[in-house]
């Protein structure tokens, strides 16, 4: 009998959005990477919202394009509408999100990983993960090391490194109502064989589900009764590569409804049908993301709920329902959705329904995605118990550098709350308790005000480019750019303005106060009341600046004395991160430690201090504890 | 680092009627178990209830029998250390208590370092850093009010106080995080206008809980007070007028340089910590020597200056040096009769004073001090007349002391009060943080700036009660219960 054997690099099983991010990144690196699909038909494929971006996630798609990774140009290629969300509040919560045609986003990556060197894709069910005992005991703890895989139809494949980016399709079961079918996402074809291999390595397994809206027939509703959303008259692209000229596009407009007392009464009364309320569902759903269901439940004082009419292209006459996901049975999702002004004689090309897959409790990951128990083992995306396709794409990226670097014998790459949303992201899933899809937000990130979107591209394009992701002319463009900045603040921290008649008149006409003494410039652009752009009036010397350097100078300037206590706070963090927890500590000989404290510490084996004190059950006095053993420890 | 075990005498070491020795750690009920003996000769300290007391023997190595005891056996974890404890309760005298003592390390147990046993409760979560702290205070208490604000620390007042102000800054904190993560059902609209009220709040409490640190720390620790004038105007007699009227002298160290000694002196319910020259009992000559310069450098950190003149002697450019040296701190001007004809008299010296530190005082004095009565006037600085050879006076500057620094009461019961100079450094930045709030505020900042400064007020509040791990931690442990070096 012959038996098929390939060797390659890497493998990545699942090309959604954090498989393709995850390949690329291998393939771009110079490593054979072959990528593995149910459907070839499905890469980056958008089964639920047709956004990317949103408030936090649009601040993930700009960290993942500093670093060299995918989604932001591929999204900036296909979206047809934009906006720049938060606009009133502070930089620190801007947050760019674009509605996406789906078919096109999902052609456009299939194009640049078909055309991608090193890179080969594969429709086919992995099974099985083949793994070795590793004999490389340095510090590492793994006992067992990855060598390949196998797939349904028998070939094995030998590889280095695995990424597992499977999703939502593992042991998948759709559920409408009554109705349940055992497929993925679309009635795509779950895997079904991958989580007995896991679960017999060890690894331990658990069951989520999420959820998506309706679609609906365009021409089935009345727009006269929404209210009409239009994008930015000027757009700006995700991508920092992207000329803003070519994004400049004609947009299509969402809608906006609510839904009222009736719609709610027809929901309470079939709650009983409802899969999640009737027990059915054994998986644990996303509370940020809740179905109208929950909604209703939850928020029983609110008389309304906000409902978006979304194009999912431009191409289809299916319209999006966001903020309407459920499970309910055909019948009544249907009334429910008829309830609503403009959506009275609704057609449903697709119905809403839940979906539970299984995926991993993620302590089992180093902050670096590779498992602690296996080497060469990376995962990413749903799989590790996150939702959304950013933070799916973030975590393929970081798995994807990661067992390249790994694969080199290089030191992996870790970023820290303080650097990126993706550090918090991924801290958060290795080291806090999720017990449910973990989402990406705004107040996860503790020094947002440091973590902007609009400077993504100067915290991390230097990591990008000392990876390889990053080419050394954009890595120069960063670097320019910085410079630009940097003489520009200097500059107007230097330039003193006196007391004359053309500041007085200049600072009357915009309603500031009259100088008493001799100010700088930059003293002048902190006024709440005015702006870098005003300001120019006054400042014959000033040469004119791209406006993305512009927009930094103005930041840093405004915003410096906040800028500068939450550095203090990252000052305080990053000394609780640098006390180094030895892989060894044998906690049973923390004398007094907390049961608790002492089982979860062993459970997650933290690589620092800081880590350890982020352990949901590890109380500041348990981490005094540690700190005096450590210190004990380092003085004996 | 598994707990030993560790024993000491818990009680003091004097001849008294009770004495008792305390053991605490994983091997205390098997090492006092082997020392013990009942009536019956045959009972096993591990079979015995927690928190029970048993009549019975401690017995020597050769089978002698030491001492008739009671001993309290008080299990993991409902003991003061959270370990198994045993305490043994002998007869009073040095003596006895250290042969038992010795008996007990000799069974396995060692010796406990001071502080040790608060240390383990700390360390085991029985009680938070401030009331670990307290503890420790306790034991080096240095007056009745001391004792008094250990006691209520050690109960949690500070604890609760600043629970209670955590508690309302994070209820902000996740309103604020909330609405912007979920503005569809989160509304920040007129939002401002509350936070303002809560910033008010926190600000006014935070500032209460300071001046009880100022308070509290010159209760606690004692008033600095240096004592400055020129020579032989009666600075002397007056130290000793202090001295000699209240016996309790409580410490008597020599200070960190040679010449400075240093009286902690008990004045009914105010503690001065007198910092004096050394010379001034011994060597009139050195003082001479020491002159204004020393008086300078001394007085620079000082809660109170006395400043004596003597009535007879003119005043001349030292009496001009002392005043520009005072003009900042709180003082009292002790107008020194002497038998001699006076030259000097108050309304001139509070002329002089009013121009050398450009306030315009002035300045009431009545030997009497009937301050009831008295104006407006600079607060800080009062002139008094005292008579050291007719010893009287001395009444009235207590009573002018407790009026400049307690408001003319100290209360012991009602108020919490912060004693730590970690906590006030903790209230300061606190303050520091919601008055950044403020101008936020003020300045009509976007909500999500609110946060920057609402989360270091969190945080450096819980540095306070532990509940937030400062930098400092470790290094504050380690001065704090002195280990392992």
């Amino acid at each position: 009998m012959l038996k098929n054997r390939e060797k390659v690099d890497v493998c990545v099983v699942g090309a959604g959005h954090a498989g393709c991010e995850a390949a690329l990144a291998c393939a771009r690196l110079g490593f054979e990477t072959i990528i593995f699909t149910v459907s070839v038909d499905s890469i980056a494929l958008m089964p639920c919202n047709p956004n990317v971006g949103g408030t936090s996630k649009g601040h993930l798609v700009r960290e993942i394009d500093a670093l060299g990774g995918e989604m932001g140009k591929n999204i900036d290629k296909t979206f047809i509408q934009s906006k720049m969300l938060n606009r009133s509040k502070g930089p620190a919560v801007h947050s760019l999100r674009a509605q996406a045609d789906k078919a096109e986003y999902s052609r456009a990556m299939r194009k640049v990983l078909e055309n991608q060197d090193h890179l080969t894709i594969k429709q086919a069910e992995v099974c099985e993960l083949l793994v070795e005992e590793n004999t490389e005991t340095f510090s590492d703890i793994a006992d067992k090391k990855i060598v390949g895989l196998k797939t349904f139809t028998g070939t094995v494949y030998e590889c280095k490194a695995v990424i597992l980016c499977t999703g939502t399709y593992l042991k998948a079961r759709c559920l409408c109502g009554e109705a349940i079918t055992y497929t993925g996402p679309n009635g795509l074809q779950s895997a079904n064989y991958l989580t007995d291999s896991l679960l017999n390595l060890g690894i331990e397994m658990r069951r989520f589900k999420t959820g998506t809206p309706a679609r609906i027939d365009r021409r089935s509703l009345d727009f006269e009764k929404m209210e009409e959303q239009f994008g930015d008259e000027r757009v700006i692209p995700f991508s920092f590569s992207t000329d803003s000229d070519e994004v400049q596009i004609d947009q299509v407009s969402c809608y906006l409804t609510y839904t009222n007392e009736k719609t709610h009464d027809i929901i309470r009364a079939n709650l009983d049908r409802s899969p999640i309320y009737a027990g059915v569902i054994e998986g644990t759903g996303p509370r940020y993301c809740p179905s109208i269901e929950d909604k209703v439940v939850k928020f029983s004082d609110k008389d309304r709920h906000q409902v978006f009419i979304e194009p999912e292209g431009l191409h289809t006459n299916e319209m999006y329902v966001s903020g309407m996901s459920s499970s309910l049975p055909e019948d009544v999702q249907l009334a429910m959705y008829r309830t609503v002004p403009g959506l009275e004689h609704c057609k449903i090309v697709r119905n809403a329904y839940a979906i539970e897959y299984d995926c991993i409790d993620p302590k089992q990951l180093y902050p670096t995605l590779e498992f602690k128990s296996i080497k060469g083992l990376f995962s990413g995306g749903q799989f590790n118990g996150s939702s959304g396709y950013e933070e799916a794409a973030a975590q393929g990226l970081i798995a994807g550098i990661n067992a390249s670097l790994s694969i080199q014998g290089k030191e992996q790459i870790v970023l820290d709350r303080s650097q990126a949303y993706i550090g918090v992201l991924i801290d958060d899933l290795v080291t806090k308790e999720n017990f449910e899809p973990y989402r990406m937000m705004t107040s996860r990130a503790e020094y947002r005000l440091l973590l902007r979107q609009d400077n993504a591209d100067l915290r991390l394009r230097q990591i990008g480019y000392e990876v390889g992701l990053v080419s050394e002319e954009i890595y120069q463009t960063t670097l320019n750019k910085k410079k630009q900045i940097e003489s520009e603040i200097g500059r107007l921290k230097n330039t003193i303005v006196g007391a004359s008649k053309n500041i007085q008149e200049f600072l009357k006409a915009h309603e500031s106060a009259p100088l008493k003494t001799g100010v700088t410039l930059s003293e002048l652009i902190c006024r709440p009341e005015l702006t870098y752009e005003m300001i120019g009036e006054i400042d014959p010397e000033r040469i004119s600046l791209p406006a993305d350097v512009v927009e930094q100078v103005e930041i840093e300037i405004k915003y410096e004395g906040y800028i500068e206590r939450q550095l203090k706070q990252v000052e305080h963090y990053k000394k609780m991160e640098k006390k180094r927890i030895p892989a060894d500590l044998d906690y049973h000989d923390v004398g007094s430690l907390r049961l608790e404290a002492r089982q979860k510490l062993i459970a997650y084996k933290p690589v620092s201090v800081g880590q350890a004190s982020r352990i949901s059950g590890v109380s500041p006095a348990d981490i005094s504890v540690l700190l005096v053993y450590l210190e004990n420890y380092k003085r004996k | 680092m598994r707990t030993d075990t560790i024993a000491a005498i818990a009680t003091a070491l004097s001849d008294s009627g009770i004495g008792i020795i305390r053991v605490s750690g994983e091997e205390a009920i098997p090492i006092v178990h082997k020392i013990y003996r009942n009536k019956k000769n045959q009972a096993v300290l591990s079979d015995y209830h927690s928190h029970t007391i048993h009549y019975g023997f401690i017995i020597e190595k050769n089978g002698d029998l030491i001492d008739e005891v009671m001993v309290s056996v008080m299990k993991s974890p409902h003991s003061y250390t959270t370990e198994d404890t045993v305490e043994i309760n002998c007869h009073g005298g040095a003596l006895m208590m250290k042969k038992i003592l010795m008996t007990v390390i000799e069974a396995g147990a060692r010796l406990a370092e001071p502080g040790e046993f608060t240390k383990r409760a700390f360390l085991n979560g029985r009680m938070d850093l401030s009331r670990a702290e307290a503890v420790m205070d306790m034991i080096h208490a240095k007056n009745q009010f001391a004792l008094k604000s250990s006691i209520k620390q050690l109960r949690g007042s500070v604890s609760d106080k600043i629970k209670e102000l955590r508690k309302k800054i994070l209820y902000e904190i996740a309103f604020i995080e909330s609405a912007l993560d979920d503005p569809e059902h989160i509304s920040l609209d007129g939002y401002e206008e509350r936070l303002s009220g809560q910033v008010s709040y926190l600000l006014k409490e935070l500032e209460k809980l300071l001046e009880s640190a100022d308070n509290g720390k010159m209760m606690k620790e004692g008033i600095r007070t240096v004592i400055v004038g020129k020579p032989n105007v009666g600075k002397s007699s007056l130290l000793n007028l202090l001295v000699g009227q209240d016996r309790a002298i409580v410490t008597n160290v020599a200070g960190t340089t040679r010449d400075t000694l240093e009286e902690t002196v008990n004045l009914g319910d105010i503690t001065l910590h007198v910092i004096d020259t050394a010379g001034i009992r011994s060597t009139e000559d050195v003082v001479e020597k020491i002159g204004v310069e020393k008086a300078k450098t001394i007085s620079e950190d000082a809660d109170l200056i006395l400043y004596v003149m003597d009535t007879s002697i003119p005043i001349d450019d030292n009496d001009k040096d002392i005043m520009r040296m005072i003009k900042d701190k709180k003082t009292i001007i002790l107008l020194n009769k002497s038998d001699l004809d006076e030259v000097v008299d108050q309304s001139s010296v509070a002329d002089l004073l009013s121009e050398i530190t450009k306030k315009s005082i002035s300045l009431y004095v009545s030997s009497e001090m009937n301050y009831e009565e008295e104006k407006q006037q600079d607060e800080n600085i009062h002139m008094v007349k005292f008579s050291a050879k007719e010893n009287n006076g001395l009444d009235s500057l207590v009573g002018l002391i407790r009026k400049m620094f307690f408001h003319g009461r100290i209360s012991y019961d009602n108020e919490v009060c912060i004693t730590s100079s970690r906590h006030k450094e903790a209230l300061l930045e606190t303050l520091d943080s919601m008055n950044q709030v403020r101008a936020s505020l003020e300045n009509g900042m976007p909500e999500d700036f609110y946060s920057i400064d609402l989360m270091n007020a969190y945080a450096s509040l819980g540095r306070i009660i532990g509940e937030e791990v400062g930098d400092d931690l470790v290094n504050e442990i380690f001065s704090k219960f002195c280990m392992g070096k």
